[in-house]
C-alpha cells in the first residue's frame, strides 16, 4: 500500500514537474522580466565597480586568449548609484570616478529615457575646471570609458530596439534571438541571450556580426544573492575583433539605499556622500 | 583604500596649517572622548587615533612641460615654456563637511624661478536645501566652450596661450559660494570680497601690440596695471538663477565688479581696471542630434556709459551661439559664433585719438573643435580654432594626448596665431606662436 501511495505521489510528481517545463512563457514576457533582473532591481543602488580593461595579443575565434602575452592592461574604478524613474521605464545614473587618478572625481550622470524616440540626457563634471558639460546622447554603441562595455550594456538596451524570438528552451535557460529592428544602427547582425528559466537573470549575450561569425561575448561569471536580490557580481565581455576583454566587478552592493534626488547640478559640483565614500 | 593614510601625523599637521582652523575644528568630530590628561604621549596618542578616523585622500600629478617659439620675438625668450610641476591635492570628506586644499609648486625655467601656486584652499559646508563652499576655489558658469559671457571668474590667458594644461586657464578665486536650491529655481551667489583680475598679457611672456607705440611690446614695455586692492570695498558679486526646463538648462545671471583686464587708462597713462556690471541669460539642451547653446550678456561700463570717454571701455553686448555634435563613433565636432558690440560706437570713434586704430562695432569669432578618440580612448586628437572673420585673424590650438598606462601620459600640441594686422586681438599675438610637449606621472 505504503509503496503503491509513493508511487502514486512520484508519477503525479513527476507529471506536475512535466508541466511545469512545458508551461513556456511567451516571449515578450521572458524578456520583459530579464530586463527587469538586470537593470531594475530595488528602487535604487549603489555599487562600487573595478574594471580590468586587457587587450591581448593572439585571441582564438571563441574568445580565448593566446598564450599569457597581454598588450596592455587599464584598470578604472568608480561607484555607480542607480535610481529608478519606473520599473522598465526612465531611469538616472550617477557615475564617479575613483580611479585612475587623472579622471579621479570626475562625474557622469545620465538621465535614461525609456522612449526610444527621446534621446537620453547625458551631463560630466570635470572638478579641476569646475565645469558641468553637456554631452551630445550620440551613438549608444560607443565604449564606455575605453573598455569593451558599451554604453548600451551598462545601461540597457531599449526591449522596442529590437524582433525578440525564442530560439531555443535548454533545461537551464531560454535562448532568445534578438534581431535589430534597424539594421544600419548596430555594428550586428544579432545576438543570443541565455536567460536563466529559475529566476530569469539573463547570464550570457553572443553577438554575431553582419556576415553571421561570433565575435563578442557577454558573460556573467559571478551571481550573488544580496538583499533577496540575484545580482551579478562578476561579469566579462569579450571582444575577438579586439582582441579585448573588460571584467567588471561589482564591490560594496546595496539596494533600496533611499537615494534622493542627486541626479542634478548641484551633486555634480558637489558629489553626495554615497559616492565619495 | 590604499590611499587613505592610516597613520600620517605629518600630513595632518601639514594640513591643518594650510588651512588653518578649519582643519583643526574639523578633526575634532571624529573623536568625542577628550584626552585623558595633558601628558604628551597621550596628545600624541590622540592625534594617531583621529588620524587614523581622518578620511584623507592625496593625489596629485608631477610633470615636465618644455616648448618654444617658431617665430623669432625680439621681445620675448625663444623657450616659451619649461618647467617641472608638481601637483599635490588634499581631500578630506568629514560627515558634516569637506576640505579641499590642492597646490602646485613648479620650477620655472623661463622666470627662473621656483613658484607656490595654491589652485584651491576650501571648506564645503552642505546644508538641506543649500550649500556653502568658502575659500580659495576654482568657479565656472556659462555655456560657452572656452568663451566666456557671464563666467567673470578670472582666466590665465597666459597659462593657455603657452601651452600648459586647460586646467590652468581657470585662475582660483577667493571667495565664498552660497548655493540655494528650491523646487522652483536655484540660486548661486559667490561673494569676492577682493578683486580677481585676469592673469592677463602684461608683456611678460607674451608679447602683445601696445596701442600707444603703435608697435608690438613685450618685456621691454609691461604693462602694470592698477589693481583695485581694498578689501570689501573692491568686492566682486557674482550671481546665477538657474532651473531645468525638461532638458533644458536656463539660467540668468548678473555680475558687479571690475573689467577683468585694465580696461582703461589714467591721465598718466597708467592702466587700470573700470567698473563692470554685467546682466545675461542663457540656455542649453538638445536639438536635433546634438546639444546646442545660447548665452547673452551686457556689459555696463559703468565709468563709461555714454562711451564718451575714449581712455575707458564702451559699454558692449555680447552674444553667443553654439552647437556640438558626435559626427562619429569617438568622434565629436562643435561649432561656435559669437559676437561682440561696442555700445554707442559714434560715441567711441569720435573721442578716439586719430593715431589709434578703431575696433569694429561689431568683432565676430567663429570656433570650431573636433575631437576623436582612439585606441580604447587612450589617444586623443583635438583641434580648437578661433577665427574672426571681422578682425582676419586665427588662434588655432591642435593637440595630441596618449594615456602610456593609468598613471602616465604624454601630449604635444600647438598655439598658433595669425592675422592680417598687427592690432587685431589674436593677431598681434603672432610671433608667440609655440609649441610645446609635456609627460605627466598622476597618483
Amino acid at each position: 500500500m505504503k509503496t503503491l501511495l509513493s508511487g502514486i505521489l512520484m508519477v503525479f510528481l513527476a507529471a506536475s514537474t512535466w508541466a511545469a517545463e512545458e508551461e513556456v512563457p511567451d516571449v515578450d514576457k521572458i524578456i520583459n522580466k530579464a530586463n527587469l533582473m538586470a537593470y531594475y532591481q530595488g528602487n535604487d543602488g549603489k555599487a562600487r565597480v573595478n574594471m580590468t580593461i586587457t587587450s591581448y595579443e593572439k585571441m582564438d575565434e571563441k574568445g580565448n586568449p593566446i598564450g599569457e602575452e597581454k598588450k596592455s592592461v587599464r584598470t578604472r574604478q568608480f561607484i555607480i548609484l542607480r535610481s529608478d524613474v519606473k520599473d522598465g521605464g526612465d531611469q538616472n545614473y550617477y557615475v564617479y570616478f575613483h580611479k585612475p587618478a587623472d579622471v579621479r572625481r570626475m562625474v557622469f550622470m545620465v538621465h535614461k529615457h525609456a522612449d526610444i524616440k527621446q534621446d537620453d540626457d547625458r551631463y560630466l563634471y570635470l572638478p579641476a575646471l569646475d565645469l558641468v558639460k553637456r554631452i551630445a546622447a550620440g551613438d549608444k554603441r560607443t565604449s564606455f570609458v575605453g573598455s569593451d562595455f558599451l554604453y548600451e550594456d551598462v545601461s540597457g538596451r531599449s526591449l522596442l530596439e529590437d524582433k525578440h524570438e525564442l530560439a531555443e528552451t535548454t533545461e537551464k535557460y531560454y535562448i532568445i534571438k534578438n534581431t535589430p529592428m534597424n539594421p544600419d544602427s548596430v555594428e550586428f547582425k544579432y545576438y543570443n541571450v541565455y536567460i536563466d528559466r529559475k529566476n530569469f537573470m539573463p547570464v550570457k549575450m553572443e553577438y554575431y556580426d553582419k556576415n553571421g561569425k561570433f565575435y563578442r561575448r557577454i558573460e556573467a561569471l559571478k551571481i550573488e544573492t544580496i538583499q533577496n536580490y540575484p545580482t551579478v557580481t562578476l561579469s566579462k565581455v569579450t571582444n575577438v575583433n579586439k582582441k579585448s576583454t573588460t571584467e567588471m566587478e561589482f564591490s560594496e552592493v546595496q539596494y533600496d539605499i533611499e537615494l534622493k534626488d542627486i541626479f542634478t547640478e548641484r551633486y555634480l559640483r558637489r558629489p553626495p556622500r554615497e559616492a565619495v565614500r | 583604500m590604499k590611499n587613505r593614510l592610516p597613520v600620517c601625523t605629518l600630513f595632518i599637521l601639514l594640513f591643518t596649517l594650510l588651512t588653518g582652523v578649519n582643519g583643526l575644528s574639523a578633526q575634532t568630530e571624529p573623536n568625542t572622548s577628550p584626552p585623558a590628561d595633558n601628558h604628551p604621549k597621550a596628545f600624541w596618542h590622540q592625534i594617531d587615533s583621529w588620524a587614523k578616523e581622518f578620511p584623507l585622500e592625496i593625489h596629485g600629478f608631477g610633470e615636465a612641460r618644455a616648448g618654444g617659439r617658431f617665430l623669432n620675438d625680439p621681445h620675448e625668450k625663444d623657450m616659451s615654456i619649461m618647467e617641472t610641476r608638481l601637483q599635490l591635492d588634499f581631500f578630506a570628506p568629514l560627515e558634516q563637511m569637506s576640505l579641499k586644499y590642492k597646490a602646485d609648486i613648479y620650477g620655472d625655467f623661463v622666470t627662473k624661478y621656483v613658484h607656490y601656486d595654491m589652485r584651491e584652499g576650501n571648506i564645503t559646508v552642505p546644508f538641506e536645501t543649500m550649500d556653502l563652499k568658502v575659500g580659495r576655489q576654482i568657479l565656472t558658469w556659462g555655456t560657452g566652450d572656452l568663451i566666456f559671457i557671464n563666467d567673470l571668474f578670472p582666466k590665465d590667458w597666459v597659462s593657455f596661450f603657452i601651452g600648459r594644461d586647460t586646467e590652468y586657464l581657470k585662475a582660483p578665486s577667493d571667495a565664498a559660494k552660497v548655493s540655494f536650491f528650491h523646487d522652483w529655481a536655484n540660486l548661486d551667489l559667490v561673494f569676492t570680497p577682493l578683486f580677481d583680475a585676469d592673469r592677463g598679457i602684461t608683456g611678460e611672456r607674451i608679447s602683445y601690440y601696445n596701442p600707444f607705440s603703435g608697435d608690438l611690446a613685450g618685456e621691454n614695455a609691461k604693462i602694470s596695471a592698477d589693481e583695485p586692492d581694498r578689501w570689501f570695498h573692491d568686492y566682486e558679486l557674482a550671481l546665477r538663477l538657474y532651473r531645468n526646463i525638461y532638458a533644458y538648462e536656463c539660467a540668468l545671471y548678473g555680475y558687479r565688479g571690475f573689467w577683468k583686464s585694465p580696461g582703461g587708462f589714467d591721465p598718466a597713462g597708467r592702466a587700470f581696471y573700470p567698473d563692470l556690471n554685467v546682466y545675461g541669460g542663457s540656455i542649453r539642451g538638445p536639438l536635433a542630434k546634438g546639444i546646442a547653446n545660447l548665452e547673452i550678456g551686457y556689459y555696463q561700463s559703468a565709468d563709461d556709459e555714454s562711451g564718451k570717454d575714449s581712455a575707458i571701455k564702451n559699454s558692449e553686448m555680447r552674444y553667443l551661439v553654439g552647437y556640438t555634435q558626435e559626427l562619429a563613433k569617438d568622434f565629436t565636432g562643435g561649432l561656435q559664433y559669437y559676437v561682440e558690440q561696442i555700445i554707442n560706437y559714434d560715441n567711441y570713434v569720435h573721442s578716439l585719438p586719430s593715431a589709434m586704430p578703431a575696433s569694429d562695432e561689431f568683432r565676430h569669432l567663429m570656433t570650431l573643435r573636433l575631437t576623436k578618440l582612439l585606441i580604447n580612448q587612450n589617444l586623443r586628437l583635438s583641434f580648437f580654432t578661433f577665427y574672426s572673420p571681422s578682425d582676419s585673424d586665427v588662434y588655432a590650438r591642435p593637440q595630441i594626448n596618449y594615456k602610456i598606462n593609468d598613471n602616465l601620459a604624454i601630449e604635444s600640441g600647438f598655439n598658433v596665431f595669425f592675422g592680417d594686422y598687427p592690432y587685431t586681438f589674436f593677431g598681434q599675438f603672432h610671433q608667440n606662436s609655440n609649441f610645446y610637449g609635456a609627460v605627466r606621472y598622476s597618483f
